[in-house]
């Protein structure tokens, strides 16, 4: 694999983005240098459960993008070592009252025409699929699709897959510009490194980098807890949670939000998630939150009640406004593609978005239409 | 919350503890001297420890072994029993929150090891964390067998009345308190064929100065050094164990001579035989509470964490306290004089009040705490570990025996997948992600993740852990409502308690991790344990920040030349005014429940507040509390 200090592309970023960019350039037949001012997997993707969902999308590009996605990890699940964890277990999301239900089976509904497979599973059948699961609850809908990896290890062993150059621990401290604005590369503590092309794959960070190309991209932080329990025998099989996750996930608030997101490993921990806030880089604990995670796990598992959490932490999901990651070309600063802005679907998304950029870098046929994703829907902000 | 304490609670009900001054987390030396000289100044205190008894792991158990200044403990810990001062005793803290400016929420969890008890909120004004600090491993071949034992776990079990570890047991590692345990196991009866010290001891001849001016420290070594001759016990220096022997359990050591570096030397080992190992590497500040808080941090030469302090002991965050190991491992005596010397600022704070005798306490106090700092200092460059006792370490040692990653595992994230610090090794292995949170593997591990040869290292920062201890999920559902709350997403949870039983059964430790976690917790640490050093007095406190915040202590004239010595000894003569406390809800008040106390009596008054222009009564000439043994 041709690596040198003169690739043709630098990915900024060592997180599951930059990785599947790193990877599907290289595969594209692109040398790659990958920068971070950090470890691999050292900011959002260590920090997340490593899903891969269809189920928590509605129907337009988001969704077309994770369909692709989920069929990219089913053949990368093949390709790299069985240590990622890639497991395609379903997901189950259900409702707790009648009204609820049938939101939820309108919208499973809608998600089927556009090619998710949903199977409504009635109230009594539910302890069939999750044994522990409380009494009461009013139907839900199983998501076979939805499957799961162990994101640091997908991350790392996508770079190292990818044969890209990795340098961490080095912060991009300048990227390059010719006499016409043009990308040439970028500066670090260690020197500057040329190529034509820069992606901006710094995930909530990705505001930062672009600001340093003269470009502009609206990404923010939002923040989320997971608690993580000790070890335990299989007590929940799918991905549980609960139907108003998705409203959650589509509001912009910046209040917090909570809903009960449950789910078993491999390694035996169950990973309790997901709060949404906006409150900056903050990783105080907050007592709240991390109160009304709990309180959702123990209401759909009554079973978790007793068990005891060994860790919480928290991570900061790239938001852009409208809930959209930007994957293309920066509008003002040639030769800056941007992917980054993934929110909290960077893992399940990450294959689709770096077959994309491959596809804008050697003018191949795109994974899906890019032009949802353009980044110049931010532009008339810029000027 | 239910209404009268003859109601039987449901399981992780909890309760809440409101209206307290002042916090303190931790009940050793440092702790209680803090409690007990808040308390002195007409604060209200709420103390809490995991243990049932005061004392830290330094004072633990009773009079069969009596560690030098335990009659002055002694003293102190029967003036803390008619204190104001509530002792919270087995509250095993799991986390601190910031709830607002001078508000803070200390959550616990009760019960004999933090597990079937009841969640308790102590809400303060202020917190002194005083967590002591924990035993540092440094893993090597065979170290997972039964018979080896922490070092400090080995002296714990001797102050508890506890078995021996062994008939035949060889004392390793690095450190003071190595000489000490050797000393105890001796004096207990056991057979110590040697005590092997991976550093020189002439490492504290290039601090001469320090030992001068704390003579009573060279004195405690020599008396250790001295049992040990008369019990003609070996001490090999610069020697570590490299491989432990045995199938079922400990059967002999191979120790080997070390070079500057900590390398084996080739060819030098030589086997022991013996039924036990007693090994630690020194200690390590427990500090996760306040890392938690974004207090910030220092690395020690000897490569821990401890917090940044300034001058009156106060950390990064304003409000947040730290004293003894947790602001850098040197000791009990400098804990007491920390815990004090935090006790009466953070005091000096909530009043907004400084008198002439307060001011002189202070810094007999702060000058006191200085010159034990000093031999701190030199005692934690002696014994710092070389950088290349990894090479000890075969492919197959565990490194993370709570989730069975070996070394070999960890050298692979680091060469092939970009690992380059503790935390992305965690992520790539799981090592340290197991029951002990990284508590026994993460030296280790980060010196592992720093030895690749690979650039693009990552500068080592202290492990995040929110949860100082396991915390049932039902105890975290049962936290207070915030303002404001919205709904969680699945409708009312109920009783948490009311879960059935579970059917997964709890994860079961080896031995050795259940005495590192429950007895080698060394709070208060050893006598004579010092690995800390701490050469910017103030990093922040010196400039303006401290002095621009509106309530901070105001600057204390340190320039005069009052005796020396004698600190502990000054009852403030002018009268601190009392504290307004703005809770009225107090403990003991409805909705304020106070626990029994531990020895079944009935619990003291809780602390209320002193009547306004009234300080405690003083003692004109007496003993604010019985300073510790002055060298």
């Amino acid at each position: 694999m041709p690596s040198s200090d003169s690739p043709d592309v630098i990915v900024v970023g060592a997180g599951v983005i930059g990785a599947a960019c790193a990877y599907y350039a290289a595969r594209a037949g692109l040398s790659v240098t990958v920068l971070d001012r950090g470890p691999v997997a050292g900011g959002t993707t260590g920090a997340g459960e490593g899903n891969l969902l269809v189920s928590d999308k509605e129907p337009g590009p988001e969704l077309e993008l994770a369909l692709r996605s989920t069929e990219l990890w089913r053949e990368l699940a093949d390709v790299l070592p069985a240590a990622v964890e890639y497991e395609a277990k379903g997901g189950l999301v259900v409702a707790s009252e009648a009204a609820g239900a049938d939101a939820l089976r309108a919208f499973a509904d809608r998600q089927a025409a556009a090619g998710v497979a949903a199977v409504e599973v009635p109230a009594d059948g539910l302890r069939d699929l999750e044994p522990h699961l409380a009494p009461g609850l009013a139907g839900g809908f199983l998501y076979p699709q939805d499957a799961q990896v162990q994101p640091a290890l997908a991350a790392a062993h996508l770079l190292r897959a990818s044969g890209a150059r990795v340098r961490t621990g080095e912060r991009v401290t300048a990227v390059l510009t010719g006499p016409r604005g043009e990308v040439r590369g970028v500066r670090t503590p260690a020197g500057a490194v040329h190529a034509p092309y820069v992606v901006n794959a710094a995930g909530t960070w990705g505001g930062e980098v672009a600001r340093l190309a003269g470009a502009h991209l609206p990404v923010l932080p939002r923040r989320g807890f997971v608690l993580v329990t000790e070890p335990l025998p299989r007590v929940v099989r799918h991905k549980v949670y609960a139907a108003d996750y998705v409203a959650d996930v589509a509001s912009g608030s910046a209040a917090l939000q909570t809903s009960a997101v449950v789910e078993g490993t491999p390694a035996g921990p169950v990973l309790i998630g997901a709060s949404r806030e906006r409150v900056g880089f903050d990783r105080a604990l907050s007592a709240e939150a991390l109160r009304r995670l709990a309180a959702g796990a123990a209401a759909l598992f009554p079973v978790l009640a007793r068990v005891r959490v060994l860790r919480t932490y928290a991570g900061f999901r790239p938001y852009l406004p409208d809930h959209l990651p930007a994957i293309g070309p920066d509008p003002h600063v040639p030769g800056l593609l941007h992917a980054c802005g993934h929110e909290g679907a960077g893992i399940g998304l990450a294959p689709a978005t770096g077959a994309l950029i491959a596809a804008l870098l050697t003018d191949g046929r795109p994974p899906v239409d890019p032009r949802p994703f353009a980044p110049e829907r931010f532009a008339a902000v810029a000027a | 919350m239910p209404d009268s304490p003859s109601e039987p609670r449901a399981p992780l009900d909890g309760y809440d503890l409101d209206g307290y001054d002042l916090a303190v987390i931790g009940a050793g030396p440092a702790g209680t001297a803090g409690a007990v000289a808040a308390a002195g100044l007409g604060l209200s205190v709420a103390l809490l420890d995991a243990a049932d008894r005061p004392g830290g792991q330094y004072f633990r158990g009773t009079a069969s072994s009596t560690p030098q200044g335990g009659a002055a403990f002694a003293a102190l810990r029967a003036r803390m029993a008619t204190s104001r001062v509530d002792h919270l005793a087995a509250h095993h803290v799991w986390s601190v929150t910031r709830d607002g400016e001078d508000a803070w929420s200390v959550h616990a969890l009760t019960g004999p090891d933090g597990d079937g008890g009841e969640p308790v909120r102590v809400r303060a004004r202020a917190v002194l964390l005083a967590a002591g600090a924990q035993e540092r491993q440094l893993p090597f071949p065979g170290w997972t067998l039964p018979g080896v034992v922490g070092a400090g776990g080995a002296q714990a079990m001797l102050k508890s009345g506890l078995v021996l570890p062994g008939k035949r047991v060889v004392v390793a590692g690095s450190g003071p308190l190595l000489l000490a345990v050797a000393s105890s196991l001796a004096a207990a009866g056991a057979r110590v064929p040697a005590v092997v010290e991976a550093s020189g001891y002439l490492g504290y001849a290039r601090h001469p100065r320090a030992l001068a001016v704390n003579p009573h420290k060279a004195l405690e070594a020599a008396y250790h050094g001295g049992a040990l001759l008369r019990r003609r016990v070996p001490v090999r220096t610069r020697s570590a164990v490299t491989r432990v022997h045995g199938t079922d359990r400990v059967e002999a050591v191979t120790v080997t001579r070390l070079d500057r570096d900590w390398r084996p030397v080739p060819g030098t080992g030589r086997r022991i035989a013996c039924d036990a190992l007693a090994v630690g590497h020194g200690l390590e500040p427990r500090i996760e509470l306040a890392t938690g808080l974004g207090c910030a941090t220092r690395r020690t030469p000897d490569g821990t964490d401890a917090l940044v302090v300034n001058g009156f002991q106060e950390t990064t965050v304003p409000g947040l306290w730290a004293a003894g190991e947790t602001a850098g491992v040197g000791g009990w005596q400098l804990a007491w004089s920390e815990g004090e010397l935090a006790a009466v600022a953070a005091a000096v704070r909530l009043s907004g009040r400084v008198g002439p005798a307060v001011s002189e306490r202070l810094r007999a106090l702060r000058r006191r705490r200085d010159r034990l700092r000093s031999f701190a200092d030199a005692m934690a460059a002696a014994h710092a570990p070389g950088k290349g006792w990894t090479d000890w370490l075969t492919d197959d040692t565990d490194v993370c025996r709570c989730e069975e990653v070996t070394a070999g595992r960890v050298r692979e994230a680091v060469a092939d997948l970009g690992a380059r610090d503790a935390r992305t090794v965690k992520l790539l292995t799981r090592a340290g992600m197991g029951w002990c949170q990284g508590r026994v593997c993460g030296t280790a591990v980060s010196c592992l993740a720093a030895g690749g040869t690979a650039p693009g290292s990552v500068p080592p920062t202290p492990a995040r852990r929110p949860f100082a201890v396991p915390v049932p999920l039902g105890a975290l559902a049962a936290l207070d409502e915030g303002e404001g709350g919205e709904s969680t997403g699945v409708a009312g949870l109920g009783r948490c308690g009311a879960a059935g039983p579970g059917g997964q059964g709890p994860y079961v430790l080896g031995e050795f991790a259940d005495r590192t976690l429950d007895g080698v917790g060394t709070r208060g640490g050893q006598g004579a344990a010092a690995t800390g050093l701490r050469d910017s007095r103030a990093p922040y406190g010196q400039s303006a920040p401290e002095a621009q915040r509106p309530s901070s202590p105001p600057p204390f004239g340190i320039r005069d030349a009052s005796g020396p010595g004698a600190v502990g000894v000054h009852e403030p003569r002018d009268p601190v005014v009392p504290v307004q406390r703005r809770g009225t809800r107090g403990p003991g008040t409805p909705g304020g429940q106070r626990p029994p106390a531990p020895d079944g009596r009935e619990p003291a008054q809780p602390a209320r507040p002193a009547e306004p222009g009234r300080s405690e009564p003083s003692r004109p000439g007496g003993p604010e509390a019985p300073a510790p043994p002055v060298d």
